[in-house]
């Protein structure tokens, strides 16, 4: 199951996910990611508090535009992942690459 | 103790894998985070059958069994498709992976990283690839 939602705040756009992503659904984060920047999003805040699961398929996605963004000055920013998804993204160094915050105040803050 | 899945190749198969591995991994001697590390790697495994050797095909099988002792877990998993030997797949340098927008590779890296040994082998048209996590006491 994914449940995904997008909500404004501090300039931010935020999208909390909640469930599990993988392979089979993993379209959809991409899809969700999309219509943001079509939408002119430069503040990307993921809120990672519901996000029970995540494999690679989900992980690509995020690296998929990492370098994009770079190019666009858009900011990515992830908060509040649970203890065992932080350890996903330290084990590939995604955590090296996208700025990780404890809460929402600390990554608008950060 | 052994405990055995007959997968089918279709992505939305993967959250039933997930649920099996949780019952299998039940009473083994790892933390949390680790019994969430290592159902990735066997779905990192299973999800490249089932997407890139079998292109998604409902009607084939991926067979998994789980193998517990007192000092390790074995997952033990079999199809007959294209063959693909983890072993020989050169694992991308991350930043590789962003630069080239690469989506694939990084759960291969994951499954490296994550299980303790790998072993690989195709005969007489079964592959089979085997994950080994040694428990830590």
């Amino acid at each position: 199951m994914l449940r995904l939602e997008k909500t404004k705040e501090n300039n931010y756009d935020i999208l909390s996910i909640t469930g599990e992503v993988d392979a089979s659904n993993s379209v959809i984060l991409d899809e969700a990611i999309q219509e943001l920047i079509a939408g002119g999003s430069k503040f990307i805040l993921i809120d990672g508090k519901n996000l029970e699961y995540i494999s690679s398929a989900g992980l690509g996605v995020f690296m998929s535009y990492l370098e994009d963004f770079q190019e666009q000055g858009i900011n990515l920013k992830i908060c509040e992942l649970t203890p065992r998804v932080y350890e996903v993204f330290k084990i590939l160094g995604l955590d090296q690459l996208i700025p990780i915050y404890q809460d929402k105040t600390m990554a608008f803050a950060g | 103790m052994k405990h055995r899945l007959n997968l089918s190749c279709q992505t939305s198969a993967l959250s039933e894998l997930r649920a099996f591995l949780q019952q299998a991994l039940h009473k083994a001697s790892l933390s949390e985070i680790e019994k969430h590390q290592v159902t990735l790697a066997v779905e990192e495994v299973c999800a490249n059958l089932i997407i890139h050797s079998h292109g998604c095909n409902p009607q084939d099988l991926i067979h998994l069994e789980v193998k517990d002792s007192s000092e390790k877990l074995i997952f033990e998993i079999s199809d007959h498709g294209e063959a693909f030997n983890i072993l020989e797949y050169e694992v991308p340098d991350l930043k590789k992976v962003m630069v080239e927008k690469r989506k694939g590779g990084l759960g291969i890296i994951l499954v490296k990283k994550i299980m303790d040994e790998i072993e690989f082998e195709s005969k007489n048209g079964t592959n089979t690839c085997r994950l080994i996590k040694w428990f830590r006491s």
